[in-house]
């Protein structure tokens, strides 16, 4: 059976694509939340932050909100996960001869393309209000790969929470701590202008690192360590939402 | 591979439950089920609220594990081979696996395709007109009444004609008009020589389909046999003269025609099989104990 992952995965995948078309909402409310805070940050708050560099403001703080962007968006891929567990159709499919692991995958790799239109609706408000960057392809492909592992790595948890939730609102409760991440990291500001304490989280949490690497590629700047500090953030997320995720996964279908 | 396998229907039961056992944590669900379902014929699986119905059917179709006792699917045990049984089987639970976002017609292509057929489409466009959806094929499921959306669920687990089918409580919640096309689906599918298994909690309708019949409760089967054999079990009928009034349900139907929202079922050039024509008006038992 293990022969029919690829076709399985590629059947399931166009299923839940296809709920995404039809209702498009999802991908722009998503992207809604982040363009507010980019017209608050750019326009209210960002005249007042000194970020200590001759960027825009705009350009500065581009990446933090990608990052929301994403967090947002994996709320809905645990929605979704968490709708088909509690209608029948979850228990249809693993009574039907597929590759049970499609089932997972189709949730992933639709919240990858989702997530990646929403991004790519905040890039396109963000040029629009001024943002630019001289960022060859390379460092672009760099950007994107950056953020499809960010992707990655907190779809996994998503499929965590859409997999346990005991109730919709807790299936896309668990996006809200990640959402808010950002905001204390360098994302906004620097993270030399906090009290002790929240500077040395900020500072040693996942986003500063992911949001130091997106803007220095755009900026056209080395990476130095930051790339390296924040891919093995992502890696390792990664590795362990995978590995929850396919245990909770095992232990429910078994 | 073992698609061949489970063309050749195995000779010997269809089903064979032997001693199963499950527990949730301290719940005690089933105690030793042992009941044996022969090939091409209805079983009813009869109990009430919490009897373990549900818990038996999703053992069978390998969605839970028993704790202990064997059970053979089509020849499979489904502890040692999962993937065979599912190779077998249909799933109808007890809420329509339906996906409402997506159109009637989608969803029968969307199992076929992931039954690996040829031609899902022409598939799913029989389907369609063999349960009077055509018309609503297009339209999405969450627009579809229930009665519609049972129909669709039936219809789904048809696609590839697994030799078994669980249906688990399939007419609750439906109105009459639906549940007689229910059952006269299943009654159909029966004629076809597919073997199917079905619980239900509603005495009559265990009465109307089954060829045998087992009643779970408190986690056992109490008692297993045809219909005739159940009812020697009580003193024999004794003959009363009473006049017979219509139950509000032989008025509504008579109100409304049979097969109400479709009102063509019987128009099915499929529908041959001389079972049908009993499911028409419901049955009205004269004999009174």
């Amino acid at each position: 059976m293990t022969t029919h992952v690829l076709g399985d995965t590629r059947v399931l995948t166009s299923r839940s694509l296809r709920h995404i078309l039809r209702s498009p909402d999802t991908i722009i409310t998503t992207a809604v939340t982040p363009i507010a805070l980019m017209l608050l940050f750019v326009y209210v708050f960002g005249g007042a932050i000194n970020t200590g560099s001759d960027q825009s403001y705009i350009n500065y703080m581009l990446p933090g909100i990608l990052l929301i962007t994403i967090a947002s968006g994996i709320a809905y891929t645990a929605y979704r996960l968490f709708l088909d567990m509690q209608g029948g159709i979850f228990e249809r499919f693993q009574s039907m001869p597929i590759a049970r692991s499609s089932v997972l995958w189709a949730h992933v790799l639709t919240s990858l393309a989702a997530n990646l239109v929403s991004v790519a609706l905040v890039i396109g408000v963000a040029l629009l209000m001024g943002f630019r960057t001289g960022a060859s392809v390379t460092a672009w492909f760099a950007v994107a790969g950056v953020l499809i592992l960010f992707t990655l790595a907190l779809t996994w948890i998503a499929v965590i929470a859409g997999l346990s939730a005991k109730t919709v609102d807790g299936a896309s409760a668990f996006s809200y701590p990640l959402i808010f991440l950002p905001f204390i990291s360098s994302a906004f500001a620097p993270t030399d202008s906090m009290p002790g304490p929240v500077a040395w989280f900020a500072e040693n949490q996942p986003v500063t690192s992911i949001v130091n690497t997106i803007r220095a590629l755009f900026a056209q700047e080395p990476v130095g360590s930051d790339i390296w500090v924040a891919l093995a953030w992502l890696v390792g997320l990664l590795a362990v939402g995978y590995a929850f995720a396919i245990a909770i996964y095992r232990r429910k279908i078994s | 591979m073992s698609t061949e396998v489970t063309r050749n229907r195995v000779s010997g039961p269809a089903i064979r439950v032997q001693g199963i056992e499950k527990s949730f944590k301290d719940l005690h669900v089933l105690r030793g089920v042992d009941f044996e379902v022969a090939a091409g014929s209805i079983f009813a699986l009869l109990g009430s609220n919490g009897a373990g119905k549900t818990t038996m059917v999703k053992i069978l179709s390998t969605l839970l594990k028993a704790d202990a006792g064997t059970a053979t699917v089509n020849g499979f045990d489904v502890a040692a081979k999962p993937g065979d049984v599912r190779e077998s089987i249909s799933l109808t639970g007890q809420f329509a696996a339906v996906d409402e976002v997506l159109t009637g017609r989608e969803n029968l292509v969307l199992i076929a395709k992931l039954r690996h057929l040829t031609d899902p489409g022409a598939i799913a466009d029989g389907l369609l007109a063999q349960f009077t959806l055509t018309d609503a094929g297009s339209r999405k499921v969450a627009t579809y009444s229930g009665g519609m959306r049972r129909r669709l669920d039936i219809a789904m687990s048809l696609i590839g004609n697994p030799p078994v089918i669980f249906l688990d409580e399939p007419t609750t919640g439906l109105d009459p008009q639906a549940r007689i096309e229910v059952w006269q689906t299943v009654k159909r599918l029966a004629g076809q020589g597919t073997t199917v298994l079905l619980t239900t909690q509603y005495l009559d309708e265990a009465e109307q389909l089954a060829d045998r019949i087992a009643i779970l409760h408190k986690g056992t089967i109490i008692q297993n046999g045809t219909l005739a054999e159940l009812k020697q079990l009580l003193p024999p009928a004794k003959v009363e003269y009473v006049e017979k009034q219509p139950s509000l349900e032989d008025v509504f139907l008579a109100l409304v025609g049979d097969t109400g929202e479709t009102g063509t079922a019987d128009d099915d050039p499929t529908n041959t099989a001389d079972a049908d024509r009993s499911a028409g008006p419901v049955p009205v038992r004269k004999e009174v104990r």
